[in-house]
């Protein structure tokens, strides 16, 4: 099923029967192995359900069997019959509401214990995958299926399946004990099942379709709201309230439409509920009226056929919305297994070389980068970086020069030849080690939430403040971190809220020099700052760079007097390559690049 | 990478009484009250109703039954259909009531809601995340509806059918009526608390699930980070921690509502088991009939709901107070940027923008710190552009929001012509001056209407008159043109494709350039530019300067600078330092001038550069250049 493999076809409104069932397959595959370990709780959390629903099923028996063998016997001074019934009664409520209590207990650890072991699958498969597939998956793809869709599966868990489970259990024995207590009554309630299981068919059918669109049209709500109150500013530079209001207006007005119509479908369906349950009461108690006359049941088996056929219709309603939920946690579960198909194409080695520390010597032997056979990128190519070289890789946008960088870093391999960090090749180095010699820091520095302080540590977990500090005072970060709010401790919010774009690439350099990689790569990682800011940075360069292989990209040529080799890339090309003195002085591109860039600078 | 969230307190005002509180809503359910009240009624009619149906089961059990009369127990069975489908019918109409007017209503405030958040000021935004006030346009404003169709409705009527019921289970047996009741108290207590307790888990629950969504945002927008430095594990412990957090409390979740069905179902289990001892101990002594201890179980059935449900719709109407709260906590912020009474017009503005002892400080910003801006003395003469330079965080950026009011000042004035821009409306004065920030924000629509929304008479429904729609094309093409962002014409459906949240992502320098063309489209008297280019390469700049010199020549221009380049669109430029204008002049005169500027503005290689220059004495001459050839273009 090549088609619908992985994350394929994952848009797609329709499939063929072939396809669904290997999706479907997927996906039950995946809940099996989520569920399998869990085999002997499930099998326990059963059990109690089905006595605890049993025990809270026999109440009206119970009075039955009160009022009639209790009240003749009481009418002789026998109390043993009355007696037995009170305790019955007190007794199988108790046991019922303890057993219910421990099932919801159960559930939970069940359904949590699935939630949590689903949820780090997925995390940790996330973080496997390639760059090459994030970027074509995009991050809100990615994001939603971690949050949306793995709470659609939990409301199924926590609610859906509970309900189901107790509802149909308890529609189950109060059936089964009105056929026991009186077969005729019992006959009478199976009979309204048909009309029952019409009437909740139209539901289900329409309250699915209501409830699609009301989803619809609140995340089209949701996305006007929040992205007028995030842009806030162009919405009142440009004078766009006005419209915004006309828009959010007739939004509103679609989900109230639709809200209003899923809430007339309830005021339908329930109501037609309660009447059927009378329908089926009214026959039961004029066929058990006859049958009373003639003295073949008693009493209190009427009372009790009474109560058990109006309590029948009770857990309907929550039953019918079941189907709703199960639907959306099924497609939710089918993406999930879709995601957790995809093999990252950047595996980790299975027999990793050990490289503790690396010299820094990097080599590209007959490498050639393409994403199809017919759009090829790098065309093949050789390059010696030898250890503690700093080389500057200049050219247009769209030249390559990033896609070399990443395969440096193996966020890409290439489709074709070797790349090489002191002699091994990086397919072969283990994470670990791939990761502490080499390190790439990029333009858009991203900064998780939590302390300024946090964020430089993560280029080595286990630094110390002294450390941390010192990492920011070399690259010229700790002036402007001593003035924020509280220091190293700010909280930088979401996603760098209050840090300007410079500042948080300084962060992101400090954060690459604790790391103290062999190899460190710099894509555009000076865009965004400042010129005192950048002239700071430069001069730390200088000794960052200094005993390490560094690979630098960017746009302002400034950079590049720093390093001891530029090359010149275009089309995917290495077109120029030498001292950046040399290839001032000569008349190449670098020459005409160079001069250009003077001229703009006054 | 703890597990720290935003936690704002705006201030919360003086807490009311839960009825008072309440009572806040009248302005908005008036209409609907009505509507209301006759739901109750319905429900009331209801449930009247279905305490009937146990006294005709008496009288078939005390009647026919005893009396072996076959052919009465007909009529009395088609009473309880009967009364069955009046009670139906009853139901459906307490919801078919409610439903048009309460969505209304729940409509009406989402509109008001939405309207008052556009018209607060930036400041406020500021201090509210849009999370915060999406909770309360949504799932807010949700549960007051439902509260008003179900949860006031119910609690109201349910009292009522207690005390009814309660009087008619009195009537047959004081004793059995009693025990009955005095057994349901603590279920209202209990309930009450539960929801009570429960609430606040389940809100435990939303803010860690919150977390954890957080968690995986970033584990996946910082994707790049977490693998070059390899630092998955890391993150899996943080998500795995939130994770195990939520889980903890999701069980805790459980043993609530574990306990509160274990007091609902053992509470009335004792009472019954009691009433059903002493109901046949009665009916031995001849104190009731077999019938009325019928009637007494199945009045019983149909009380056990309203009794189990007082508490929990107690809670739920604190809960429908704290919604109330947040909502009014938005609609009572006093807007302190609003339009003048009498405003001032301005029909053709000269475009004259002046600054005037303008002092500036955020209100959250720390005692210890001074006024960010400290006494700004600058003014634009018209068709004048002046570039804005200084350090990151000298308040470049907040002084370019206080021309079009983003922000009022904290002293001192700006004015446009003169006019302090206080006295104009709001609408008119961001239709003469327009703004390109740093940070561009594209909204999803097409590229259009992105780019010319600032010309409203050149979208929409005007559109449809070709004359129109010739001139919309003509300005949406010169405004691309200009910010270079032609590549819009190659999207996949040209400049009808969409962008934004919803729609194609674009990168940051093609996302700079479309908010740079919006700018220029509107056609401003004065232009405001914070650093509109900063996130473009260095060829595509050199192609934006050279194509807003045009633009420039003959519009007001505040232009916030980085780089050299830039600052070469201006005829002047300002140095903003320490809170100041602390120089004015041509670029040449400042670099000449000012030691701070040329720290500010001049790289590494620019000074050596200008120390060779000196050295050979030529550097006047290349200074000036480009000055001129500016001078030539106007």
């Amino acid at each position: 099923m090549s088609t619908v493999t992985g994350v394929q076809g994952e848009e797609r409104e329709e499939y063929t029967k072939a396809e669904s069932r290997w999706i479907r397959a997927r996906s039950l595959r995946l809940l099996g192995s989520l569920l399998q370990p869990l085999r002997a709780q499930l099998w326990l959390t059963m059990a109690v359900i089905v006595v605890s629903t049993g025990a809270q099923v026999a109440g009206p028996a119970i009075i039955a069997y009160g009022i009639d063998q209790g009240l003749p016997a009481l009418m002789r001074q026998d109390w043993m019959p009355i007696g037995l019934a009170g305790l019955a009664y007190l007794v199988t409520g108790a046991v019922g509401a303890f057993l219910i209590a421990w099932y919801i207990r159960l559930a939970a650890r069940v359904s949590q214990s699935v939630l949590i072991e689903l949820r780090t699958r997925v995390f940790l498969h996330t973080q496997k995958l390639s760059l090459e597939f994030h970027e074509s998956y995009t991050s809100g793809r990615i994001i939603s299926r971690q949050t949306s869709d793995l709470d659609a599966i939990r409301e199924l868990m926590d609610e859906g399946i509970n309900q189901l489970v107790r509802g149909v259990l308890y529609m189950l024995f109060t059936a089964i004990a009105l056929v026991w207590l009186d077969w005729l009554s019992g006959l009478l309630l199976l009979v309204t099942l048909l009309p029952l299981a019409v009437l909740t068919r139209w539901f289900q059918v329409r309250s699915q379709r209501l409830f699609r669109r009301s989803r619809v049209a609140s995340a089209k709500l949701i996305v006007q709201f929040v992205e007028t109150m995030t842009g806030i500013r162009a919405v009142q530079a440009f004078r766009t309230e006005r419209r915004n209001e006309r828009v959010f207006g007739d939004l509103v007005e679609d989900y109230r439409d639709v809200n209003a119509k899923a809430l007339g479908l309830f005021a339908v369906y329930n109501p037609a509920l309660n009447f059927m349950g009378y329908v089926a009461v009214a026959a039961v108690l004029l066929v058990g009226g006859f049958r009373a006359v003639d003295g073949a049941i008693e009493v209190g088996v009427l009372l009790a056929a009474v109560l058990y056929t109006k309590r029948f219709f009770d857990p309907m309603e929550e039953l019918a919305m079941f189907y709703n939920s199960y639907q959306s946690a099924a497609s939710a579960l089918e993406k999930i297994s879709g995601v957790l198909e995809e093999q990252p194409s950047v595996p980790d080695p299975a027999d990793p070389v050990d490289l503790w520390t690396a010299d820094g010597r990097v080599r590209f032997e007959g490498v050639e980068f393409a994403y199809t056979a017919d759009r090829v990128v790098l065309p093949r190519f050789d390059l010696d970086v030898p250890a503690g070289q700093t080389v500057a890789l200049v050219g247009s946008t769209g030249a390559g020069k990033s896609t070399l960088a990443k395969l440096i870093s193996r966020f890409y391999d290439p489709s074709d030849g070797v790349v090489e960090l002191d002699g091994v090749d990086l397919r072969r180095m283990h994470p670990k080690d791939l990761r502490r010699a080499i390190v790439m820091v990029t333009q858009e520095a991203y900064l998780f939430s939590g302390s300024v302080a946090d964020n430089i540590a993560l280029g080595k977990p286990e630094a110390s403040f002294e450390e941390i500090v010192a990492a920011a005072q070399a690259v010229g970060a700790h002036e402007f971190i001593e003035g924020l709010p509280n220091g190293y401790d700010t909280d930088v919010n979401k996603r760098g809220g209050r840090v300007s774009a410079g500042q948080r690439q300084l962060i992101s350099f400090a954060r690459a020099f604790l790391a103290d990689p062999a190899v460190l790569i710099l894509d555009e990682a000076t865009s965004s700052l400042d010129i005192p800011s950048e002239r700071l940075v430069q001069e730390g360069l200088q000794t960052l760079l200094a005993d390490r292989t560094a690979v630098i990209i960017a746009h302002r040529l400034s950079t590049v007097a720093i390093a001891d080799r530029v090359l010149v890339m275009e089309h995917g090309r290495i077109v120029e390559d030498g001292s950046p003195d040399e290839l001032i002085g000569g008349t190449g591109r670098f020459a005409a690049l160079h001069a250009a860039w003077r001229d703009s600078l006054v | 990478m703890t597990a720290t969230h935003p936690t704002l307190h705006p201030p919360q005002p003086a807490r009311l009484g839960t009825v008072r509180a309440l009572m806040r809503l009248r302005a908005y359910v008036g209409p609907a009250m009505a509507a209301i009240v006759a739901s109750m009624a319905a429900y009331l009619v209801a449930q009247l109703i279905a305490l009937a149906i146990p006294q005709v089961l008496e009288s078939i059990v005390d009647g026919p039954l005893a009396d072996g009369d076959r052919a009465a127990v007909v009529p009395l069975s088609l009473l309880v259909l009967a009364l069955g489908a009046g009670e139906a019918a009853m139901f459906a109409l307490r919801r078919w009531l409610v439903i048009g007017p309460t969505t209304r209503v729940e409509a009406r405030m989402r509109d008001a809601l939405y309207a008052k958040l556009q018209d607060l000021p930036v400041s406020f935004h500021d201090r509210w995340p849009s999370g915060q006030l999406l909770s309360r346009a949504v799932s807010d404003l949700g549960l007051i509806r439902r509260w008003l169709a179900f949860g006031l409705v119910l609690l109201v009527m349910n009292l009522v059918v207690i005390v009814v019921g309660a009087a008619i289970l009195i009537s047959m047996s004081w004793m059995l009526g009693l025990i009955y009741l005095a057994c349901s108290i603590p279920l209202w207590i209990v309930g009450y608390r539960f929801e009570g307790r429960y609430s606040e888990v389940s809100r435990r629950s939303q803010d860690q699930s919150g977390d954890l969504a957080t968690a995986v945002e970033e584990s996946v927008h910082g994707i790049r980070v977490l693998k070059a430095f390899g630092r998955g594990k890391h993150a899996l412990t943080s998500f795995r921690a939130r994770a195990e957090e939520l889980r903890s409390t999701e069980i805790e979740k459980a043993r609530l509502d574990a306990s509160i069905w274990v007091w609902i179902l053992v509470v009335p289990a004792v009472a019954l088991a009691v009433c059903l001892v002493l109901g046949v101990v009665l009916a031995s002594q001849g104190e009731l009939t077999v019938g009325q201890l019928v009637a007494f179980f199945a009045t019983a059935a149909v009380l056990a709901w309203p009794i189990e449900s007082i508490g929990f719709l107690l809670a739920f109407s604190l809960d429908a107070r704290t919604a109330t709260d947040r909502y009014f906590d938005i609609m009572d912020t006093e807007n302190e940027v609003t339009d003048p009474g009498q405003p001032v017009r301005v029909e053709r503005p000269r475009g004259e923008l002046a600054f005037r002892d303008v002092r500036f400080r955020y209100q959250d910003s720390p005692e210890r710190f001074g006024d960010l801006l400290d006494g700004i003395e600058l003014v634009l003469e018209p068709g004048e552009t002046m570039a804005l330079v200084g350090l990151t965080g000298s308040g470049k950026t907040t002084m370019t929001a206080l021309a079009t009011r983003l922000y009022d000042v904290t002293a001192g004035s700006v004015e446009l012509d003169g006019v302090d821009v206080r006295a104009l409306s709001r609408e008119e004065l961001r239709r003469h001056i327009a703004m390109a920030f740093e940070d561009a924000t594209l909204f999803s629509a097409s590229v259009r209407d992105n780019v010319l929304l600032g010309r409203p008479e050149l979208t929409g429904d005007a559109a449809s008159d070709p004359a129109v729609a010739a001139e919309a094309e003509r300005v949406l093409e010169e405004a691309l043109r200009i910010a270079q962002a032609g590549f819009a014409y190659g999207l996949p459906d040209g400049v009808d494709t969409k962008v934004g949240e919803e729609g194609m992502s674009l990168s940051g320098g093609q996302r700079q350039r479309l908010a740079l063309a919006r700018a220029v489209a509107a056609d401003p008297a004065v232009l405001v530019l914070d650093d509109p280019l900063s996130a473009l390469d260095v060829a595509t700049e050199a192609n934006v300067e050279a194509e807003l010199r045009t633009v420039l020549a003959s519009t007001t221009a505040l232009i916030v600078a980085h780089r050299p380049s830039t600052v070469m669109l201006a005829d002047r430029v300002a140095l903003l330092e320490d809170g100041r204008i602390t120089a004015v002049g041509t670029h040449s005169e400042l670099l000449r001038e000012s030691e701070h500027y040329r720290f500010v503005i001049s790289s590494l290689e620019d000074e050596q550069r200008r120390v060779r220059a000196d050295a050979s004495d030529l550097i006047e001459d290349e200074l000036t250049a480009p000055v001129e050839t500016k001078e030539a273009i106007r």
